[in-house]
């Protein structure tokens, strides 16, 4: 069993390092760029926001999701 | 073996938030930022206020919550430079012409800077756009605000007030 995990181990370690290192920290005053509406996750978050809530009720359960706007991050 | 090595990694992920630059705090010394006037391109320094107590106000043209407290900075501008307090307000958008499209809606009557190479955001290592540093006459940070939301205008005001007549220069 030990050698089963050193298998599984190695490669999730080199994969995590590989995946990993194409993260960066954005900090607040670069967003400009993330904060273009075209960046949004929907076009409309009113309409995003009523679909969901609509789902949730068609579902009779609410849904966990939510629907935020662009990426300004601002406070 | 108390240890288990190959945990290690994952240990030392758990450390990764310390490499964050810490972000400056009530009390510390403002860093003397090196600016420039976004009309004239003078240079100026934060400590060139050094006696005077200074409103530095960091903001963005795509940031939506600065476009908000402009109004309220033209006002805290018209009624307290007088008594000696300078607002500044530090842009810092990668694109200068962004600046200008901002500052032509929403116009503002009190010092507008740019940040040369963004070295001043890092200094102060601003932890959210809109932020606000309210530094004393010392030079030392008084309060620090992130973000700005129309309700906290007066509380903002009240501080700056209390500050021009507890410390004197």
């Amino acid at each position: 069993m030990p050698k089963l995990r050193c298998y599984f181990l190695l490669p999730m370690l080199i994969a995590m390092s590989l995946v990993l290192s194409g993260c960066s920290s954005v900090a607040p005053w670069q967003r400009g760029t993330l904060a273009k509406p075209q960046m949004a996750a929907s076009r409309s978050e009113l309409a995003a926001t009523m679909r969901s809530h609509n789902y949730g009720s068609r579902e009779a359960a609410s849904s966990s999701g939510s629907s935020g706007g662009g990426g300004c991050g601002c406070y | 073996m108390l240890i288990n090595l190959r945990l290690l990694p994952y240990a030392l992920l758990a450390f990764a938030p310390w490499q964050q630059v810490a972000a400056l705090a009530v009390n510390d010394a403002a860093p003397n930022c090196a600016l420039s006037t976004i009309n004239s391109k003078q240079a100026l320094h934060l400590s060139d206020y050094r006696g005077k107590v200074v409103y530095v106000d960091f903001w963005a043209s795509w940031c939506g919550p600065c476009a908000k407290s402009f109004p309220f900075l033209n006002e805290l501008h018209q009624q307290l430079h007088a008594r000696g307090v300078e607002i500044i307000g530090v842009n810092l958008d990668e694109t200068p012409a962004d600046a200008d499209a901002f500052l032509a809606k929403y116009p503002a009557n009190f010092t507008i800077v740019t940040d040369n190479n963004q070295q001043c955001a890092q200094d102060f290592a601003v932890q959210a756009m809109p932020s606000s540093y309210i530094i004393d006459q010392k030079g030392q940070i008084h309060h620090v605000h992130l973000g700005f939301k129309a309700g906290e205008a007066a509380e903002l005001q009240a501080l700056v007030e209390k500050l021009l007549t507890t410390t004197k220069p």
